[in-house]
């Protein structure tokens, strides 16, 4: 069985969600601007596409170069920025550079006014406090919020969805204690619980997701443990059972197809959820760490810049914007797996 | 009044359903008409189109989806299509009322019994708090509810089945309707229960004098107790006049099919020396009830109790018995799905110490086939994989599954092609062909049949029996048949055994029992089922 040979049933979902026409295009709209953000170094860099110099070609967003190779004084890696180098290059070939030529983390140092600069044609939203572009930012921003969110989403959906198998495909004891011990666990404040870890440790990506995790796959369970309570009971559930079929082989095969409904209509949901997660915790100061791309430390900017309104503009029009995309899209999802909506 | 003049008059009516650009034709083109006092049935298959007329009577129907392009409906000379809501709104429940099928769902479960008919009767009637609840307490005499009194301020779920049709029944008669329109009002109830409640409505119609509308697809249901009777087939009326003609000198090639395919004939020979295959011996399910904090047992439900039977080889045994006698639970207890005490021998093998691991290569030998065809198939699955499931479990290779599910399905009358597609495609009968065909695949010696048949229109039913026997003949499979429907299990079981509450009532050879019933229970059921 092919991919593109999808079940009567898929094709009918696929068709309810083209006729949400909100949601399909904002799912084209996302996947459009995920796919141009996962290649932000191509996007917005400090180091240009493609050197020629000396009749050689060089790829310096991908290979690290040392300036000596263009004929610079130093070991370390070409500053290609820096006027010395753009010139050695320029006299003996060219440089090809992204659209945008800086990097979340580039320090504009000859801006014209103080840093935060507002737009202009060098810096199309403007530069932030410590005078790094603000395009740039936003780009790599984008990136590290949605992949955060999926790693956190399929993480979770994960876990949730195995547990609340076990909880309602075993059902009693089992279920008992299980249930028990989430409603403990999901008692925890998990805000302190950050704030003290973020004096231990630095945060990085890794961590934070590994402590969200800690807390965010709970979600799901009470959901897919119901859908399990109710389909154990079919009568083609018992017929496998009759057939001889073991526990592992009824749950994938029978009973979770029919539960990942109810999973996959949740998603988007928890997607946006981790964003806006993430983005509050940077805007306190306990996420990521300093320096790095991140919407909510641009909002954190925002608040303490007053007198820069396009830092604020800018991170509440990229997350209002990319939010509501996936709104739209759960909700064009939750019509996809409704058995009552009607094609017609 | 006129008495020549019919009450409720019915003229070419039909309906249609329209969702965008689907056209339905439900009802092509009916005509019938009934007089006060008189009991029509409207009879007919699943998708005949009979609810779909009654409830145009009362126009239920969700407008404008549905729509009348054509015909008359006329109750008491006066046109019902097209009238007003309000005017509509008065009928109903006053003139004419409407019994459901389903009593589990037609009371609203969080309201008493008293309310709910009392409601009814102040829409219509008005009147203080006292007299409604005289009213509603005799109406609830009248329908035979016992200890009215104390059942008076009851909820739904503390009444049975039989009691809940009872109530809907009162309430239906709440205002002494001209007309009462009654769709399938036995279908879910069981078969002493099912005469009880048709003897009501008798004696009730000849108390209050009003008409009735039956629409069942039972037969001996009409034979009873319809004066008149209307055939109804893919939204035509195929046949229609006195209950006695149409039975007896059936014109049409329909009606001559129905009445036709009531199940009859006898079991398989069965090979006198055939091994013993199933031992069963003191089973008992007993489900213990908990109570208190420290939850001890303080009882059990006895859902099978003490039961012991045998087979044979090739051998069918019909379990009869009312809804909670226990049929389904000893099923499953032989088939080792729920845990029960006794001694269970298959082929000479106790399996009853056996846990899952070690019992499960014997599963292939013991099948079941389940009641519900819309159920009992996974819609996710094409139908190979359904019938191949079995076989990927208990034969490794992958390479001869394919042919032997279309031998399969051959088998059961099927076009192989139809692998490839998915459940929900398929009518109620060719879904049972197909849950038999994965329990066949594996070639079992036994089959545990949980109500095949009950879901199943009569004509289909009767070739699923004729498929079955078939099936037993050629591959000696021995058949434990549970029903509820005597005619069925008289038409395919060597032997019998009648459940009641759990326990044993009755068992011996079918002929013998049903000739010569030991035990009043069994006399009763008989009566109720056979007339």
């Amino acid at each position: 069985m092919t991919t593109f040979n999808m079940s009567p049933i898929n094709q009918r979902r696929w068709q309810l969600f083209v006729k949400n026409k909100r949601g399909y295009y904002s799912l084209w709209f996302f996947c459009i601007i995920f796919i141009v953000t996962l290649f932000a170094e191509f996007v917005a860099n400090d180091k240009p596409l493609l050197v020629n110099y000396d009749n050689q070609l060089f790829f310096p967003v991908l290979l690290v170069y040392p300036e000596t190779e263009f004929g610079g004084e130093f070991e370390t890696e070409a500053d290609y920025r820096d006027e010395f180098v753009a010139e050695l290059i320029n006299n003996k070939g060219w440089m090809l550079w992204p659209p945008i030529p800086y990097s979340y983390d580039t320090i504009i140092y000859n801006l014209p006014v103080p840093a935060p600069a507002p737009p202009s044609a060098d810096n199309w939203l403007g530069s932030d406090d410590q005078a790094r572009d603000v395009l740039a930012r936003v780009i790599y921003g984008f990136r590290i919020s949605v992949l955060f969110a999926l790693a956190l989403t399929i993480s979770s959906s994960i876990i949730g969805v195995a547990v609340g198998a076990i909880q309602g495909y075993y059902g009693g004891k089992i279920d008992l204690i299980g249930q028990r011990l989430i409603e403990v666990f999901s008692g925890l404040p998990v805000l302190y619980l950050l704030i003290i870890l973020s004096s231990f440790v630095t945060p990085n990506f890794w961590w934070l997701l590994g402590i969200m995790l800690l807390f965010s796959w709970m979600q799901l369970v009470d959901l897919v443990r119901a859908e399990f309570f109710r389909a154990r009971n079919f009568e083609y559930v018992r017929a496998a059972r009759a057939l001889g079929l073991k526990n592992s082989g009824i749950i994938f095969r029978h009973i979770l197809p029919n539960a990942m409904v109810a999973t996959i209509t949740f998603m988007p949901f928890i997607l946006t959820a981790a964003i806006t997660t993430l983005t509050s915790l940077d805007f306190l100061g306990f996420g990521l760490p300093v320096g790095s791309p991140s919407l909510g430390e641009l909002v954190a900017q925002g608040k303490n810049n007053l007198g820069a309104p396009w830092l604020g503009l800018s991170a509440f029009i990229t997350l209002s914007l990319m939010l509501t995309l996936l709104v739209f899209i759960g909700e064009a999802a939750r019509d996809a797996f409704d058995p009552r909506k009607q094609i017609s | 009044m006129n008495t020549n003049t019919p009450l409720l008059k019915v003229e070419n009516l039909a309906v249609n359903f329209s969702s965008g650009d689907d056209n339905v034709c439900a009802v092509k083109e009916i005509s019938f008409s009934i007089h006060k006092g008189e009991t029509l049935a409207l009879v007919g298959e699943s998708g005949s189109g009979k609810s779909v007329t009654a409830h145009s009577i009362l126009q239920l129907l969700p407008y404008p989806t549905a729509s009348h392009p054509k015909g008359s409906i006329q109750f008491d000379g006066e046109e019902i299509i097209g009238t007003s809501e309000e005017k509509m709104q008065t009928i109903r429940g006053d003139r004419i009322s409407i019994i459901f099928q389903e009593p589990m769902t037609s009371l609203n479960p969080l309201h008493t019994i008293s309310r709910q008919i009392g409601e009814v009767i102040r829409l219509h009637r008005g009147g203080n708090k006292k007299s409604i609840e005289k009213h509603t307490l005799e109406l609830l005499h009248l329908v035979g509810i016992r200890q009215a009194k104390q059942r008076f301020n009851s909820y739904p779920h503390e009444l049975s089945g039989g009691q809940r049709q009872r109530v809907m029944i009162a309430m239906a008669l709440a205002n002494e309707p001209d007309l009462l329109i009654a769709d399938e009002p036995t279908t879910a109830l069981d078969v002493t229960v099912q005469k009880q409640i048709l003897e009501l409505l008798t004696e009730l119609q000849h108390k209050i004098g009003m008409a009735i509308l039956l629409i069942t697809h039972d037969l001996h249901v009409v034979r009873h107790f319809a004066k008149r009777v209307c055939v109804m087939h893919q939204g035509m009326c195929v046949e229609q006049g006195s209950t006695e003609n149409v039975f007896e000198n059936p014109e049409q090639p329909y009606t001559k099919q129905l009445i036709g395919s009531i199940p009859s004939g006898s079991a398989v020979p069965l090979d006198t020396n055939a091994p013993a295959l199933l031992q069963v011996d003191q089973l008992k399910v007993w489900f213990p009830i908990k109570r208190g904090v420290l939850q001890r047992t303080v009882d059990h439900i006895k859902a099978v109790d003490d039961i012991s039977i045998d087979l044979s080889a090739g051998e069918t045994l019909g379990v009869v018995g009312e809804s909670g006698s226990g049929k389904s639970t000893l099923g499953f207890a032989i088939l080792k799905l729920i845990a029960s005490k006794g001694t269970l021998i298959f082929d000479q093998q106790p399996i009853d110490h056996m846990d899952q691991k070690t019992f499960r290569p014997l599963r292939r030998e013991m099948q079941i086939v389940f009641q519900d065809p819309y159920g009992s198939l996974n819609p996710r699955m094409s139908i190979g994989q359904i019938i191949a499931e079995g076989l990927s479990i208990h034969e490794g290779s992958q390479q001869q599954h394919e042919e032997k599910v279309i031998e399969v399905l051959t088998e059961v009358d099927l076009d192989p092609d139809i692998r490839h597609r998915y459940p929900h495609e398929f009518s109620g009968g060719q879904r049972q062909r197909i849950a038999i065909a994965r329990a066949l695949v594996l070639k079992p010696r036994l089959i545990i049949l949980d109500e095949p048949t009950s879901a199943l229109d009569r004509t289909v039913q009767v070739q699923i029996l004729e498929l079955l026997k078939d099936l037993q003949q050629k591959h000696g499979i021995a058949y434990i048949f549970i029903s509820h429907d005597l005619a069925v299990v008289k038409s395919i079981s060597h032997r019998l055994l009648v459940m009641k509450e759990g326990k044993k009532v009755e068992y011996g050879p079918t002929q013998q029992v049903f000739n010569n019933p030991q035990q009043s229970y069994t006399r009763e059921l008989m009566e109720a089922a056979l007339g």
